[in-house]
Protein backbone atom coordinates (compact mmCIF):
# COMPACT_ATOMS: atom_id res chain seq x y z
CA UNK A 1 0.00 0.00 0.00
CA UNK A 2 1.13 3.45 -0.84
CA UNK A 3 0.07 6.42 1.06
CA UNK A 4 0.64 10.02 0.16
CA UNK A 5 0.21 12.49 2.79
CA UNK A 6 -0.46 16.28 2.36
CA UNK A 7 1.18 18.41 4.79
CA UNK A 8 1.11 22.27 4.49
CA UNK A 9 3.19 24.82 6.32
CA UNK A 10 1.60 27.31 7.68
CA UNK A 11 2.11 30.37 10.04
CA UNK A 12 1.83 29.36 13.88
CA UNK A 13 -1.25 31.00 15.71
CA UNK A 14 1.32 32.82 17.94
CA UNK A 15 2.90 34.44 15.04
CA UNK A 16 1.94 38.27 14.25
CA UNK A 17 0.30 38.40 11.05
CA UNK A 18 0.79 41.67 9.00
CA UNK A 19 -0.07 42.72 5.57
CA UNK A 20 3.08 43.62 3.33
CA UNK A 21 3.80 46.50 1.50
CA UNK A 22 1.87 44.73 -1.60
CA UNK A 23 -1.33 44.67 0.18
CA UNK A 24 -1.87 41.40 -0.78
CA UNK A 25 0.18 39.29 0.61
CA UNK A 26 1.97 38.63 4.67
CA UNK A 27 5.17 39.79 5.79
CA UNK A 28 6.51 36.31 5.72
CA UNK A 29 10.01 37.36 7.36
CA UNK A 30 8.14 37.67 10.70
CA UNK A 31 6.49 34.16 9.99
CA UNK A 32 7.34 31.24 12.26
CA UNK A 33 6.08 28.24 9.86
CA UNK A 34 4.45 24.96 11.30
CA UNK A 35 2.51 22.09 10.28
CA UNK A 36 -0.99 22.91 9.61
CA UNK A 37 -3.16 21.20 12.54
CA UNK A 38 -5.36 18.85 10.62
CA UNK A 39 -2.31 17.39 8.27
CA UNK A 40 -0.43 16.27 11.77
CA UNK A 41 -3.40 13.80 12.28
CA UNK A 42 -3.55 12.61 8.68
CA UNK A 43 0.28 11.53 8.65
CA UNK A 44 -0.56 10.00 12.17
CA UNK A 45 -3.12 8.16 10.71
CA UNK A 46 -1.46 6.79 7.67
CA UNK A 47 1.63 5.63 9.62
CA UNK A 48 -0.74 3.70 11.88
CA UNK A 49 -2.47 2.13 9.00
CA UNK A 50 1.28 1.42 7.42
CA UNK A 51 2.34 -0.14 10.88
CA UNK A 52 -0.85 -2.70 11.06
CA UNK A 53 -1.03 -3.86 7.06
CA UNK A 54 0.56 -6.76 6.33
CA UNK A 55 2.91 -7.08 3.51
CA UNK A 56 4.80 -3.99 2.29
CA UNK A 57 3.35 -0.28 2.94
CA UNK A 58 5.00 3.23 2.54
CA UNK A 59 3.72 6.36 3.91
CA UNK A 60 5.64 9.50 1.63
CA UNK A 61 5.29 12.62 2.93
CA UNK A 62 4.48 15.61 0.32
CA UNK A 63 4.74 19.67 0.84
CA UNK A 64 4.33 22.20 -1.65
CA UNK A 65 5.25 25.88 -1.37
CA UNK A 66 8.77 27.47 -0.68
CA UNK A 67 11.75 26.09 0.16
CA UNK A 68 12.12 28.69 2.92
CA UNK A 69 8.65 28.08 4.54
CA UNK A 70 8.40 24.31 4.25
CA UNK A 71 11.84 22.56 5.24
CA UNK A 72 10.52 21.60 8.59
CA UNK A 73 7.74 20.37 7.31
CA UNK A 74 9.08 17.12 5.25
CA UNK A 75 11.85 16.80 8.37
CA UNK A 76 8.93 16.28 10.76
CA UNK A 77 7.17 14.16 8.83
CA UNK A 78 10.55 12.10 7.96
CA UNK A 79 11.56 12.50 11.61
CA UNK A 80 8.27 10.73 12.53
CA UNK A 81 8.41 7.65 10.39
CA UNK A 82 7.64 8.72 6.81
CA UNK A 83 9.37 6.81 4.57
CA UNK A 84 10.10 9.10 1.77
CA UNK A 85 9.50 13.09 1.16
CA UNK A 86 8.18 14.67 -2.25
CA UNK A 87 8.77 18.51 -1.99
CA UNK A 88 6.93 20.25 -4.84
CA UNK A 89 8.54 23.70 -4.86
CA UNK A 90 6.47 26.40 -5.88
CA UNK A 91 7.88 30.17 -4.70
CA UNK A 92 4.82 31.52 -5.68
CA UNK A 93 1.77 32.94 -3.49
CA UNK A 94 -0.54 31.65 -5.57
CA UNK A 95 -4.07 30.83 -3.58
CA UNK A 96 -5.86 29.29 -6.45
CA UNK A 97 -6.88 26.01 -4.99
CA UNK A 98 -7.30 24.90 -8.67
CA UNK A 99 -4.24 25.65 -9.78
CA UNK A 100 -2.35 24.61 -6.46
CA UNK A 101 -4.24 20.73 -7.18
CA UNK A 102 -3.34 20.84 -10.52
CA UNK A 103 0.52 21.33 -9.29
CA UNK A 104 0.35 18.23 -7.27
CA UNK A 105 -2.00 16.05 -9.83
CA UNK A 106 0.47 16.77 -12.60
CA UNK A 107 3.33 15.98 -10.17
CA UNK A 108 1.98 12.86 -8.08
CA UNK A 109 0.12 10.89 -11.16
CA UNK A 110 2.96 8.51 -11.81
CA UNK A 111 3.29 7.29 -8.26
CA UNK A 112 0.02 5.75 -8.33
CA UNK A 113 -0.77 6.25 -4.84
CA UNK A 114 -3.81 3.82 -3.00
CA UNK A 115 -4.36 6.54 -0.74
CA UNK A 116 -3.81 10.26 -0.39
CA UNK A 117 -4.48 11.35 3.13
CA UNK A 118 -4.85 15.48 3.53
CA UNK A 119 -5.99 17.66 6.27
CA UNK A 120 -9.68 19.08 6.14
CA UNK A 121 -8.86 22.43 5.74
CA UNK A 122 -5.34 24.73 5.55
CA UNK A 123 -5.86 26.88 9.06
CA UNK A 124 -4.23 30.03 6.31
CA UNK A 125 -6.06 29.60 3.26
CA UNK A 126 -9.03 27.76 4.64
CA UNK A 127 -10.50 26.62 1.32
CA UNK A 128 -11.18 23.17 2.00
CA UNK A 129 -10.93 21.89 -1.13
CA UNK A 130 -7.42 20.25 -2.20
CA UNK A 131 -7.87 16.70 -1.03
CA UNK A 132 -10.98 16.26 -2.83
CA UNK A 133 -9.62 18.58 -5.75
CA UNK A 134 -6.63 16.41 -6.17
CA UNK A 135 -8.88 13.12 -6.27
CA UNK A 136 -10.80 14.34 -8.87
CA UNK A 137 -7.99 15.55 -11.12
CA UNK A 138 -6.19 12.18 -10.37
CA UNK A 139 -9.63 10.19 -10.73
CA UNK A 140 -9.99 8.39 -7.21
CA UNK A 141 -13.08 8.11 -4.98
CA UNK A 142 -12.98 10.68 -2.26
CA UNK A 143 -14.34 11.63 0.97
CA UNK A 144 -13.80 14.43 3.39
CA UNK A 145 -14.03 14.67 7.62
CA UNK A 146 -12.57 11.24 7.94
CA UNK A 147 -12.96 10.83 12.13
CA UNK A 148 -11.81 7.00 12.17
CA UNK A 149 -10.57 4.78 9.37
CA UNK A 150 -10.61 0.93 8.54
CA UNK A 151 -8.41 -0.70 5.48
CA UNK A 152 -10.05 -3.78 4.37
CA UNK A 153 -7.83 -4.83 1.22
CA UNK A 154 -8.16 -2.36 -1.22
CA UNK A 155 -10.83 -0.72 -0.30
CA UNK A 156 -11.15 1.77 3.00
CA UNK A 157 -14.04 2.12 4.99
CA UNK A 158 -14.43 5.76 6.79
CA UNK A 159 -16.42 7.14 9.30
CA UNK A 160 -17.46 10.54 8.06
CA UNK A 161 -18.44 13.72 10.64
CA UNK A 162 -21.54 14.92 9.54
CA UNK A 163 -23.14 18.58 10.68
CA UNK A 164 -24.78 18.62 14.36
CA UNK A 165 -23.52 15.33 16.16
CA UNK A 166 -24.53 13.26 12.73
CA UNK A 167 -21.86 10.37 11.13
CA UNK A 168 -21.83 7.88 8.51
CA UNK A 169 -19.87 5.31 7.44
CA UNK A 170 -18.71 4.98 3.47
CA UNK A 171 -16.99 2.62 1.68
CA UNK A 172 -14.37 3.57 -1.10
CA UNK A 173 -12.41 1.52 -3.54
CA UNK A 174 -8.58 2.54 -3.85
CA UNK A 175 -7.24 4.69 -5.07
CA UNK A 176 -9.06 7.15 -2.57
CA UNK A 177 -8.08 10.23 -1.38
CA UNK A 178 -9.60 11.44 2.17
CA UNK A 179 -9.30 14.13 4.13
CA UNK A 180 -8.66 13.90 7.67
CA UNK A 181 -10.96 15.55 11.13
CA UNK A 182 -8.51 16.94 13.93
CA UNK A 183 -8.65 14.58 16.65
CA UNK A 184 -9.07 11.27 14.90
CA UNK A 185 -6.31 9.88 16.67
CA UNK A 186 -3.36 11.12 18.71
CA UNK A 187 -0.52 12.21 16.72
CA UNK A 188 3.31 11.14 17.95
CA UNK A 189 6.34 13.28 19.01
CA UNK A 190 9.35 12.59 16.86
CA UNK A 191 11.55 10.16 18.35
CA UNK A 192 15.55 11.16 18.92
CA UNK A 193 15.94 8.11 16.73
CA UNK A 194 13.16 9.50 14.18
CA UNK A 195 15.02 12.69 13.93
CA UNK A 196 18.72 11.34 13.36
CA UNK A 197 17.20 8.71 10.68
CA UNK A 198 15.52 11.27 8.62
CA UNK A 199 18.59 12.69 7.47
CA UNK A 200 18.93 9.72 5.50
CA UNK A 201 15.35 9.31 3.95
CA UNK A 202 15.06 9.82 0.51
CA UNK A 203 13.94 13.43 -0.59
CA UNK A 204 12.40 14.00 -4.21
CA UNK A 205 12.67 17.94 -4.74
CA UNK A 206 10.41 18.53 -8.30
CA UNK A 207 10.38 22.51 -9.61
CA UNK A 208 6.70 23.89 -10.51
CA UNK A 209 5.18 27.16 -11.24
CA UNK A 210 1.52 27.27 -11.44
CA UNK A 211 -0.63 28.13 -14.12
CA UNK A 212 -3.01 30.41 -14.66
CA UNK A 213 -5.11 31.58 -11.97
CA UNK A 214 -9.12 31.32 -11.89
CA UNK A 215 -8.90 33.30 -8.65
CA UNK A 216 -7.23 35.49 -7.04
CA UNK A 217 -6.53 37.87 -3.70
CA UNK A 218 -7.27 41.55 -4.44
CA UNK A 219 -6.32 42.18 -1.23
CA UNK A 220 -6.11 41.76 2.27
CA UNK A 221 -7.18 43.10 5.31
CA UNK A 222 -7.54 43.44 9.18
CA UNK A 223 -10.75 42.59 9.82
CA UNK A 224 -13.25 45.67 11.29
CA UNK A 225 -14.65 45.11 15.04
CA UNK A 226 -18.39 43.94 14.68
CA UNK A 227 -18.89 45.74 18.14
CA UNK A 228 -17.57 48.19 20.65
CA UNK A 229 -15.25 46.33 22.60
CA UNK A 230 -13.71 47.74 25.37
CA UNK A 231 -10.32 46.85 25.86
CA UNK A 232 -8.89 45.88 29.49
CA UNK A 233 -5.11 46.25 29.97
CA UNK A 234 -2.71 46.53 32.81
CA UNK A 235 -0.73 44.62 35.49
CA UNK A 236 -3.25 40.94 36.54
CA UNK A 237 -4.43 42.98 39.50
CA UNK A 238 -5.36 45.61 38.03
CA UNK A 239 -7.42 43.65 35.82
CA UNK A 240 -8.30 41.33 38.14
CA UNK A 241 -10.31 43.94 39.82
CA UNK A 242 -11.70 45.43 36.21
CA UNK A 243 -13.70 41.92 35.44
CA UNK A 244 -14.75 41.78 39.08
CA UNK A 245 -16.45 45.21 38.14
CA UNK A 246 -17.66 43.87 34.92
CA UNK A 247 -19.14 40.60 36.95
CA UNK A 248 -20.80 41.99 39.68
CA UNK A 249 -21.86 45.16 38.65
CA UNK A 250 -22.42 45.53 35.04
CA UNK A 251 -23.45 42.34 34.37
CA UNK A 252 -24.64 41.35 37.86
CA UNK A 253 -23.78 37.61 37.74
CA UNK A 254 -21.74 37.28 40.90
CA UNK B 1 -28.17 32.65 -14.90
CA UNK B 2 -27.47 32.43 -11.05
CA UNK B 3 -28.01 28.47 -9.94
CA UNK B 4 -28.95 28.28 -5.90
CA UNK B 5 -28.63 24.34 -4.88
CA UNK B 6 -30.63 23.16 -2.29
CA UNK B 7 -29.43 20.38 0.06
CA UNK B 8 -31.95 18.22 1.59
CA UNK B 9 -31.47 17.67 5.36
CA UNK B 10 -33.04 14.49 5.96
CA UNK B 11 -36.14 15.58 4.85
CA UNK B 12 -36.11 19.33 5.41
CA UNK B 13 -34.06 22.71 3.37
CA UNK B 14 -30.59 22.80 4.68
CA UNK B 15 -30.90 26.15 6.77
CA UNK B 16 -27.39 27.09 4.60
CA UNK B 17 -29.54 26.87 1.65
CA UNK B 18 -31.77 28.91 2.87
CA UNK B 19 -29.67 31.69 2.94
CA UNK B 20 -27.85 30.26 -0.39
CA UNK B 21 -31.48 31.36 -1.57
CA UNK B 22 -31.56 34.82 0.15
CA UNK B 23 -28.17 35.42 -1.37
CA UNK B 24 -29.70 34.27 -4.81
CA UNK B 25 -32.35 36.92 -4.92
CA UNK B 26 -30.07 39.75 -3.82
CA UNK B 27 -27.33 38.39 -6.92
CA UNK B 28 -30.21 38.03 -9.31
CA UNK B 29 -31.40 41.59 -7.97
CA UNK B 30 -27.92 43.27 -8.23
CA UNK B 31 -26.31 41.53 -11.68
CA UNK B 32 -29.90 42.19 -13.70
CA UNK B 33 -29.98 38.36 -13.90
CA UNK B 34 -32.45 35.18 -13.80
CA UNK B 35 -32.51 33.12 -10.60
CA UNK B 36 -32.94 29.38 -10.67
CA UNK B 37 -33.28 27.05 -7.79
CA UNK B 38 -32.14 23.47 -8.13
CA UNK B 39 -33.41 20.53 -6.40
CA UNK B 40 -31.32 17.50 -6.18
CA UNK B 41 -31.74 14.09 -4.90
CA UNK B 42 -34.20 11.37 -4.98
CA UNK B 43 -36.57 11.80 -2.29
CA UNK B 44 -37.18 15.71 -3.40
CA UNK B 45 -40.93 16.23 -2.86
CA UNK B 46 -40.46 17.99 0.40
CA UNK B 47 -37.59 20.31 -1.06
CA UNK B 48 -39.73 21.00 -3.85
CA UNK B 49 -42.96 22.04 -2.07
CA UNK B 50 -40.50 24.28 -0.11
CA UNK B 51 -38.73 25.94 -2.88
CA UNK B 52 -42.39 26.51 -4.37
CA UNK B 53 -42.72 29.55 -2.00
CA UNK B 54 -39.37 31.18 -3.13
CA UNK B 55 -39.38 34.03 -5.61
CA UNK B 56 -37.82 32.56 -8.62
CA UNK B 57 -37.44 32.34 -12.59
CA UNK B 58 -37.38 28.27 -12.37
CA UNK B 59 -37.32 25.61 -10.15
CA UNK B 60 -35.04 22.84 -11.77
CA UNK B 61 -35.83 19.23 -10.08
CA UNK B 62 -32.97 16.86 -11.51
CA UNK B 63 -34.37 13.53 -9.48
CA UNK B 64 -32.84 9.69 -9.61
CA UNK B 65 -32.54 6.79 -7.67
CA UNK B 66 -29.16 6.53 -7.92
CA UNK B 67 -28.89 9.37 -6.00
CA UNK B 68 -31.60 8.79 -3.36
CA UNK B 69 -28.46 8.43 -0.76
CA UNK B 70 -25.53 11.13 -1.38
CA UNK B 71 -22.60 10.37 -2.40
CA UNK B 72 -19.68 12.49 -3.74
CA UNK B 73 -19.82 10.99 -7.16
CA UNK B 74 -23.15 10.98 -7.94
CA UNK B 75 -23.63 14.44 -6.57
CA UNK B 76 -20.66 15.81 -8.44
CA UNK B 77 -21.95 14.39 -11.80
CA UNK B 78 -25.12 15.56 -11.83
CA UNK B 79 -24.14 18.66 -10.70
CA UNK B 80 -21.62 19.26 -13.15
CA UNK B 81 -24.09 18.29 -16.13
CA UNK B 82 -26.69 20.77 -15.30
CA UNK B 83 -24.11 23.34 -14.85
CA UNK B 84 -23.26 22.10 -18.66
CA UNK B 85 -26.40 22.41 -19.74
CA UNK B 86 -27.45 25.92 -18.49
CA UNK B 87 -24.42 27.59 -18.10
CA UNK B 88 -25.44 29.48 -14.49
CA UNK B 89 -22.95 32.32 -13.97
CA UNK B 90 -22.91 31.69 -10.40
CA UNK B 91 -23.35 28.55 -8.43
CA UNK B 92 -24.74 29.34 -5.13
CA UNK B 93 -24.80 26.96 -1.86
CA UNK B 94 -24.34 27.15 1.99
CA UNK B 95 -20.85 26.47 3.04
CA UNK B 96 -22.08 22.78 4.51
CA UNK B 97 -20.15 19.54 4.82
CA UNK B 98 -22.52 18.20 2.40
CA UNK B 99 -20.61 20.69 -0.08
CA UNK B 100 -17.40 20.60 0.80
CA UNK B 101 -17.14 17.06 0.10
CA UNK B 102 -18.57 17.35 -2.98
CA UNK B 103 -18.62 20.91 -4.79
CA UNK B 104 -14.55 21.11 -5.24
CA UNK B 105 -15.43 17.39 -7.75
CA UNK B 106 -17.49 20.19 -9.94
CA UNK B 107 -14.92 22.60 -9.85
CA UNK B 108 -12.02 20.27 -10.96
CA UNK B 109 -14.42 18.20 -13.65
CA UNK B 110 -15.71 21.52 -15.12
CA UNK B 111 -12.32 23.97 -14.32
CA UNK B 112 -14.78 26.35 -12.57
CA UNK B 113 -13.19 27.92 -9.71
CA UNK B 114 -15.03 26.90 -5.96
CA UNK B 115 -14.72 30.41 -3.73
CA UNK B 116 -16.01 28.55 -0.51
CA UNK B 117 -16.58 29.67 2.68
CA UNK B 118 -17.65 33.26 1.78
CA UNK B 119 -18.59 35.55 4.42
CA UNK B 120 -19.65 38.95 2.52
CA UNK B 121 -20.25 40.34 -0.89
CA UNK B 122 -19.43 43.10 -2.71
CA UNK B 123 -20.84 43.72 -5.84
CA UNK B 124 -19.25 46.41 -7.19
CA UNK B 125 -20.93 47.26 -9.86
CA UNK B 126 -21.23 43.94 -11.39
CA UNK B 127 -18.20 42.44 -10.59
CA UNK B 128 -18.47 41.08 -7.94
CA UNK B 129 -15.54 40.79 -4.88
CA UNK B 130 -15.87 37.82 -2.59
CA UNK B 131 -14.57 38.40 1.32
CA UNK B 132 -13.57 35.69 3.61
CA UNK B 133 -11.27 35.36 6.61
CA UNK B 134 -8.15 33.84 6.06
CA UNK B 135 -4.73 33.01 8.27
CA UNK B 136 -6.21 31.98 11.14
CA UNK B 137 -9.16 34.63 10.98
CA UNK B 138 -6.56 37.24 11.90
CA UNK B 139 -7.12 38.42 8.77
CA UNK B 140 -9.79 38.82 5.72
CA UNK B 141 -9.32 38.76 1.83
CA UNK B 142 -11.19 40.04 -1.62
CA UNK B 143 -11.37 37.56 -3.90
CA UNK B 144 -11.93 38.25 -7.12
CA UNK B 145 -12.49 35.60 -9.95
CA UNK B 146 -11.20 35.50 -13.47
CA UNK B 147 -13.27 33.19 -14.94
CA UNK B 148 -16.64 33.60 -16.48
CA UNK B 149 -17.96 31.17 -14.45
CA UNK B 150 -17.95 30.27 -10.15
CA UNK B 151 -19.12 27.92 -7.63
CA UNK B 152 -19.60 29.66 -4.26
CA UNK B 153 -20.53 28.59 -0.65
CA UNK B 154 -21.39 30.77 2.09
CA UNK B 155 -20.17 30.96 5.45
CA UNK B 156 -23.50 31.37 7.75
CA UNK B 157 -25.22 34.19 8.86
CA UNK B 158 -23.51 35.49 5.50
CA UNK B 159 -26.78 36.05 4.49
CA UNK B 160 -30.06 36.29 6.18
CA UNK B 161 -33.29 33.71 5.62
CA UNK B 162 -35.44 36.73 7.09
CA UNK B 163 -34.84 38.33 3.52
CA UNK B 164 -36.32 35.62 1.30
CA UNK B 165 -38.45 36.98 -0.94
CA UNK B 166 -41.72 35.06 -1.13
CA UNK B 167 -43.40 34.39 -4.38
CA UNK B 168 -42.94 30.56 -6.23
CA UNK B 169 -41.20 29.91 -9.60
CA UNK B 170 -42.60 31.14 -13.06
CA UNK B 171 -41.92 27.68 -14.29
CA UNK B 172 -40.60 24.22 -13.51
CA UNK B 173 -38.20 22.29 -15.37
CA UNK B 174 -37.49 18.69 -14.97
CA UNK B 175 -33.77 18.06 -15.65
CA UNK B 176 -32.86 14.49 -17.73
CA UNK B 177 -30.34 12.73 -15.01
CA UNK B 178 -27.92 10.64 -16.96
CA UNK B 179 -26.49 8.29 -14.40
CA UNK B 180 -25.36 4.82 -14.24
CA UNK B 181 -24.78 2.41 -11.09
CA UNK B 182 -21.36 2.56 -11.96
CA UNK B 183 -21.01 6.37 -11.79
CA UNK B 184 -20.86 5.62 -8.15
CA UNK B 185 -17.70 4.05 -6.93
CA UNK B 186 -18.51 4.50 -2.83
CA UNK B 187 -20.71 2.87 -0.68
CA UNK B 188 -22.63 4.99 1.71
CA UNK B 189 -24.59 4.11 4.77
CA UNK B 190 -27.48 5.58 6.60
CA UNK B 191 -26.24 8.63 8.67
CA UNK B 192 -26.26 8.16 12.38
CA UNK B 193 -26.25 9.61 15.87
CA UNK B 194 -23.50 8.93 18.32
CA UNK B 195 -25.51 8.80 22.45
CA UNK B 196 -26.61 11.77 23.39
CA UNK B 197 -24.18 14.32 24.71
CA UNK B 198 -23.99 14.65 28.45
CA UNK B 199 -24.70 18.43 29.32
CA UNK B 200 -27.21 20.60 27.53
CA UNK B 201 -24.87 23.68 27.17
CA UNK B 202 -27.54 25.48 25.72
CA UNK B 203 -29.93 25.96 28.68
CA UNK B 204 -26.70 27.36 30.65
CA UNK B 205 -27.17 30.95 31.41
CA UNK B 206 -22.98 31.56 32.12
CA UNK B 207 -20.31 29.04 30.44
CA UNK B 208 -16.76 29.65 30.71
CA UNK B 209 -15.03 28.21 27.93
CA UNK B 210 -11.28 26.89 27.67
CA UNK B 211 -9.43 26.68 24.57
CA UNK B 212 -5.82 25.56 23.39
CA UNK B 213 -4.62 28.98 25.64
CA UNK B 214 -5.16 26.83 28.80
CA UNK B 215 -1.71 25.29 27.46
CA UNK B 216 -1.81 21.65 29.44
CA UNK B 217 -4.52 19.81 30.93
CA UNK B 218 -2.60 20.17 34.62
CA UNK B 219 -4.74 23.35 34.35
CA UNK B 220 -8.35 22.47 34.07
CA UNK B 221 -9.19 21.99 37.72
CA UNK B 222 -8.06 25.48 38.01
CA UNK B 223 -10.14 27.06 35.20
CA UNK B 224 -12.66 24.62 36.71
CA UNK B 225 -12.67 26.47 39.89
CA UNK B 226 -13.51 29.69 38.18
CA UNK B 227 -16.42 28.46 36.91
CA UNK B 228 -17.43 26.61 40.13
CA UNK B 229 -16.84 30.01 41.76
CA UNK B 230 -19.62 31.51 39.50
CA UNK B 231 -21.91 28.90 38.68
CA UNK B 232 -21.00 28.29 35.12
CA UNK B 233 -20.61 25.32 32.75
CA UNK B 234 -17.35 24.75 31.39
CA UNK B 235 -17.15 24.63 27.60
CA UNK B 236 -13.86 24.28 25.27
CA UNK B 237 -12.83 24.85 21.77
CA UNK B 238 -12.14 22.15 19.21
CA UNK B 239 -8.45 21.55 20.18
CA UNK B 240 -9.01 21.43 23.80
CA UNK B 241 -11.27 17.86 22.98
CA UNK B 242 -9.10 16.49 20.10
CA UNK B 243 -6.40 16.51 23.08
CA UNK B 244 -9.09 14.96 25.41
CA UNK B 245 -8.79 17.26 28.11
CA UNK B 246 -12.18 17.32 27.84
CA UNK B 247 -15.31 15.28 26.49
CA UNK B 248 -16.91 15.85 23.10
CA UNK B 249 -20.18 17.19 24.82
CA UNK B 250 -18.18 20.42 25.87
CA UNK B 251 -17.61 21.60 22.40
CA UNK B 252 -18.86 24.76 21.31
CA UNK B 253 -18.74 25.27 17.55
CA UNK B 254 -19.69 24.39 13.94
CA UNK B 255 -19.06 21.27 15.20
CA UNK B 256 -20.37 21.43 18.48
CA UNK B 257 -23.10 22.92 20.34
CA UNK B 258 -24.67 26.40 19.21
CA UNK B 259 -24.82 28.38 22.70
CA UNK B 260 -26.58 31.44 23.29
CA UNK B 261 -25.61 32.32 27.01
CA UNK B 262 -26.17 35.27 29.46
CA UNK B 263 -21.92 35.75 29.75
CA UNK B 264 -19.58 34.03 27.54
CA UNK B 265 -16.37 33.68 29.38
CA UNK B 266 -13.73 32.50 26.86
CA UNK B 267 -10.34 32.15 28.21
CA UNK B 268 -7.42 31.11 25.34
CA UNK B 269 -9.72 30.72 22.47
CA UNK B 270 -8.43 32.55 19.41
CA UNK B 271 -12.00 32.84 17.89
CA UNK B 272 -11.82 30.47 14.57
CA UNK B 273 -15.12 31.03 12.48
CA UNK B 274 -15.98 27.81 13.20
CA UNK B 275 -16.07 28.40 16.98
CA UNK B 276 -17.56 31.69 16.40
CA UNK B 277 -20.64 30.39 14.60
CA UNK B 278 -21.11 28.35 17.97
CA UNK B 279 -21.57 31.20 20.66
CA UNK B 280 -21.51 34.78 18.91
CA UNK B 281 -24.87 34.65 19.66
CA UNK B 282 -24.10 35.21 23.43
CA UNK B 283 -25.89 38.09 25.07
CA UNK B 284 -22.03 39.12 26.67
CA UNK B 285 -18.82 37.93 25.60
CA UNK B 286 -15.76 38.69 27.60
CA UNK B 287 -12.61 37.14 26.48
CA UNK B 288 -8.95 36.64 27.93
CA UNK B 289 -6.00 36.46 25.64
CA UNK B 290 -2.59 37.51 25.25
CA UNK B 291 -2.78 37.95 21.79
CA UNK B 292 -4.00 41.68 21.03
CA UNK B 293 -4.75 40.75 17.19
CA UNK B 294 -6.49 37.18 18.55
CA UNK B 295 -9.74 37.52 16.21
CA UNK B 296 -11.87 36.79 19.36
CA UNK B 297 -11.77 40.82 20.58
CA UNK B 298 -13.62 41.52 17.49
CA UNK B 299 -17.22 40.09 18.93
CA UNK B 300 -16.07 40.44 22.41
CA UNK B 301 -17.75 42.84 24.52
CA UNK B 302 -14.77 42.80 27.38
CA UNK B 303 -11.09 42.07 25.75
CA UNK B 304 -8.66 41.31 28.41
CA UNK B 305 -5.12 41.02 27.05
CA UNK B 306 -3.38 39.23 28.98
CA UNK B 307 -2.02 35.87 30.53
CA UNK B 308 -5.07 33.33 31.87
CA UNK B 309 -3.05 31.09 33.62
CA UNK B 310 -1.92 34.92 36.07
CA UNK B 311 -5.55 36.01 36.37
CA UNK B 312 -7.69 33.52 36.80
CA UNK B 313 -6.39 32.19 39.71
CA UNK B 314 -6.83 35.80 41.07
CA UNK B 315 -10.02 36.14 39.92
CA UNK B 316 -11.37 33.01 41.52
CA UNK B 317 -10.39 34.14 44.82
CA UNK B 318 -11.53 37.55 44.61
CA UNK B 319 -15.29 36.18 43.93
CA UNK B 320 -14.53 33.24 46.60
CA UNK B 321 -13.51 36.26 48.83
CA UNK B 322 -16.82 38.69 47.88
CA UNK B 323 -19.24 36.09 48.35
C1 LIG C 1 -14.93 21.76 9.57
C2 LIG C 1 -14.35 22.32 10.84
C3 LIG C 1 -15.10 22.26 11.99
C4 LIG C 1 -14.59 22.80 13.17
N1 LIG C 1 -15.39 22.80 14.28
C5 LIG C 1 -14.97 23.45 15.38
C6 LIG C 1 -15.83 23.59 16.52
O1 LIG C 1 -16.96 23.10 16.55
N2 LIG C 1 -15.36 24.25 17.60
C7 LIG C 1 -14.12 24.82 17.62
O2 LIG C 1 -13.76 25.43 18.65
N3 LIG C 1 -13.28 24.69 16.58
C8 LIG C 1 -13.68 24.03 15.46
N4 LIG C 1 -12.83 23.92 14.40
C9 LIG C 1 -11.41 24.32 14.59
C10 LIG C 1 -11.18 25.80 14.45
O3 LIG C 1 -10.91 26.10 13.10
C11 LIG C 1 -9.95 26.23 15.29
O4 LIG C 1 -8.84 25.46 14.92
C12 LIG C 1 -10.17 26.12 16.79
O5 LIG C 1 -11.39 26.73 17.18
C13 LIG C 1 -9.02 26.76 17.54
O6 LIG C 1 -9.13 26.51 18.91
P1 LIG C 1 -8.45 27.44 20.00
O7 LIG C 1 -8.92 28.83 19.84
O8 LIG C 1 -8.65 26.81 21.34
O9 LIG C 1 -6.89 27.28 19.68
P2 LIG C 1 -5.86 28.25 18.97
O10 LIG C 1 -6.36 28.75 17.69
O11 LIG C 1 -4.59 27.51 19.01
O12 LIG C 1 -5.78 29.52 19.95
C14 LIG C 1 -5.24 29.54 21.24
C15 LIG C 1 -5.34 30.98 21.72
O13 LIG C 1 -4.88 31.06 23.07
C16 LIG C 1 -4.11 32.24 23.24
N5 LIG C 1 -3.23 31.99 24.38
C17 LIG C 1 -2.19 31.12 24.46
N6 LIG C 1 -1.66 31.12 25.70
C18 LIG C 1 -2.37 32.03 26.43
C19 LIG C 1 -2.28 32.49 27.78
N7 LIG C 1 -1.38 32.00 28.63
N8 LIG C 1 -3.15 33.43 28.16
C20 LIG C 1 -4.09 33.94 27.31
N9 LIG C 1 -4.21 33.53 26.04
C21 LIG C 1 -3.37 32.59 25.61
C22 LIG C 1 -3.41 32.43 21.93
O14 LIG C 1 -3.06 33.79 21.75
C23 LIG C 1 -4.47 31.97 20.92
O15 LIG C 1 -5.28 33.04 20.49
C24 LIG C 1 -13.29 23.37 13.22
C25 LIG C 1 -12.55 23.42 12.05
C26 LIG C 1 -13.06 22.91 10.87
C27 LIG C 1 -12.23 23.05 9.64
N1 LIG D 1 0.87 23.81 -0.23
C1 LIG D 1 0.46 22.66 0.33
N2 LIG D 1 1.36 21.72 0.71
C2 LIG D 1 0.95 20.56 1.26
N3 LIG D 1 -0.33 20.25 1.47
C3 LIG D 1 -1.28 21.14 1.11
C4 LIG D 1 -0.94 22.39 0.52
N4 LIG D 1 -2.08 23.07 0.29
C5 LIG D 1 -3.08 22.28 0.73
N5 LIG D 1 -2.60 21.12 1.22
C6 LIG D 1 -3.36 19.97 1.79
O1 LIG D 1 -4.75 20.16 1.55
C7 LIG D 1 -5.46 20.33 2.79
C8 LIG D 1 -6.58 21.31 2.59
O2 LIG D 1 -6.07 22.57 2.26
P1 LIG D 1 -7.01 23.78 1.76
O3 LIG D 1 -7.73 23.28 0.58
O4 LIG D 1 -6.06 24.89 1.46
O5 LIG D 1 -7.90 24.11 2.90
C9 LIG D 1 -4.40 20.74 3.79
O6 LIG D 1 -4.80 20.41 5.11
C10 LIG D 1 -3.20 19.92 3.30
O7 LIG D 1 -3.30 18.57 3.71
Amino acid sequence: MKIAVLTKAIPSYESSIRVDSSGKWIDETVVNYVVNESDAYALEEALQIKESASGDSEVVVVTLGSEANTSKVIKDGLAKGADRGIFIKNESTTTDPLAISKLFADNLKSENFDLIFSGLQSDDMGSGQTGVLVGEMLDMSTATLAIETKVDGDKIKVKRELESGWFQWVTLPFPSSISIQSGINEPRYPSLKGIMGAKRKELNVLESSPESQTQSFVNLFVPTNEKVTEKIVGDTESIVAKIMDILKNKLKVI
Amino acid sequence: MILVVLENQRGNIHPFSLEAVAAGQKFAQELNSELSILCLGEKVSELKTQAQNFKSNKLIIAQNSLIDMYSADGYSKVLSDVISNMSPKYVLMGHSYMVRDFVPRVSAKLGIPFVSDIISVNFNNGSPLFSKQVFNAKLATSIEVSSNQALLSFQSAAFSSDDIQEGGPDAEHVFDVELLGQDIRTQSEPEFQESASGVDLTAAELIVSVGRGVESEDNLPTMQSLADAMGAEVASSRPVVDMGWLPPYRQVGSSGQVVSPKLYFSLGVSGAIQHVVGMKGSKNILAINKDEDAPIFEIADYAVIGDLLEIVPKLTEEINNSK
